[in-house]
Formats: C-alpha cells, structure tokens, sequence
C-alpha cells in the first residue's frame, strides 16, 4: 500500500495504491495530512483508481482526511471509486461530506 | 450435510495477518469459481472479521486467530473466525453501525460490512473466552458451457 501526492494549483491530489485495510492505513493517514497541512489546499482529492482491495478502514481514512481538510478550508472528493469499494462507503454515508465520483462517471 | 472441502488456519493477531487472513480464504473459495463481486464480498467481510481479533480481542497482546473455511455441495461457503480474546460485553452494540468501543479512525463498520456483504452473520461470545463469528455466503450457479 502505497500513496503518491500530487500538488497543482490549489488543489492537493492523493493517489491510492494497493491495498487499504487496517494495518496498511496509519503511514497513509499521516503522509496526506501533513500534505494537506503544509500546503493547506482548497480541494483534496482522493483518488481510488489503482486501490485494489478496501475494507471499513477505508472509510475511517476518508473521514478523518475530511476532518482534516475541513480545518483549512479545504473541500473533499473521492475519485474513481469502484463498484465494490462504492458499496463500502454507501453503508457510512460519506456521500454527506463528499463528492464521490465512480469510475463509470469519470469515463463517461 | 457435510462439508465438500475444508481449510484451517491458525494464525497470531498482528494487523499484518489481515491480507494474509482474507487473500488465503480467497483463494480457497476460488475453487468454487465465484465471480469477481462475489469473491470481494467474501475477502472484505472477513478482513473486518479478522481484523475485529486484531483490534478487539487481545487488547495491546497478541493472541491467537483459527479461521476454518469450508464449503458444501449446494455452493454454500461458511467461514468461522475464532478468537480466545476478552469477548464482546454487548453484541447487540457492539454491531450497530457507526458504533466503536476504541474511537479514533475506527468507522464502526466491521459488522455492518460483514452483514451486508454475506448471507448471514452470526457472533457468538463469552466474556473472558472470546468471540466466534460465523460468516455465511451462498454462491450463485455457475453456467459453464
């Protein structure tokens, strides 16, 4: 598991890799919110595309980065989430803090 | 009815055994051919159940888990995930969504995904002796022409 952050403008964009569970999600947890932190974006965008497997920490991640992003003023967007992950995050009602955009609707 | 094939596993509950816990189930349940949803249903269900263990049950310890998976003739696959851990005061809470004993990033989700990506879940559990979560998935008929 793994986490590339981009930076372009105002915008901070985190790309997932891997494999989310409990055990891999601390060191990822930390690195996108000490980028948030220092850069202090105005949009955080996670992006799901080459995440192969989430579990209900995926959630928890999600949630805490929107706390974090919230702090500075930053709004929050999943991206290119896939059916089975989708499935994960209708159960929390993430779809209340976040815009969450499908890989069919990116494509499309 | 009698179990087609069976799979044991015994395992210590350190964080690093959940993709181990869930892959290795996978590819047993792989000899039946599920489909692809299917198969990720299986694989995240039991990831929170193994990861329950890995949180819940043996506190800052490290215990043991014992996963046996089996499926029967009629494409019914039942998973057991086993803990000797300190056993959960309250099921009834204890699986309501949103709900979490410890805070922090924990989503309070782990029964809520069990239960909506299988068949059936069942939990049973003994204060002081631990805590048996019993997964349930039927697979659907596969047509092989």
């Amino acid at each position: 598991m793994s986490v590339r952050i981009e930076l372009s403008e105002d915008k901070l964009i985190a790309y997932l890799e891997g494999e989310l569970d409990h055990h891999a999600a601390p060191p990822i947890r930390q690195q996108i919110d000490e980028a948030i932190l220092q850069h202090k974006p105005k949009k955080l965008i996670i992006d799901f595309e080459a995440l192969s497997f989430m579990d209900s920490s995926g959630i928890g991640l999600v949630m805490g980065r929107y706390k974090t992003a919230s702090e500075v003023g930053a709004t929050l967007t999943v991206q290119n989430i896939s059916a089975q992950v989708y499935k994960v995050m209708r159960l929390s009602g993430i779809d209340r803090i976040a815009v969450i955009k499908l890989k069919s609707q990116m494509r499309g | 009815m009698k179990a087609v094939n069976q799979i044991k596993l015994t395992l210590p509950s350190l964080s690093a055994n959940e993709g181990f816990a869930r892959v290795a189930v996978g590819a047993f349940v792989s000899q039946l051919d599920p489909t692809v949803d299917e198969l990720a249903d299986i694989k995240t269900a039991v990831s929170e159940a193994v990861t329950n263990c890995a949180v819940h049950a043996y506190g800052d310890a490290i215990g043991t888990i014992y996963i046996i998976a089996e499926y029967y003739s009629d494409r019914t696959v039942k998973i057991k995930i086993k803990d000797k851990g300190c056993g959960i005061e309250n099921i009834e809470q204890a699986m309501q969504p949103m709900w979490s004993s410890l805070g922090g990033e924990r989503a309070g989700l782990g029964f809520a995904v069990m239960q909506s990506f299988t068949d059936g879940v069942k939990v049973r559990s003994v204060l002081g002796k631990g805590t048996t979560v019993t997964l349930k998935k039927v697979l659907s008929q596969r047509v092989h022409i």
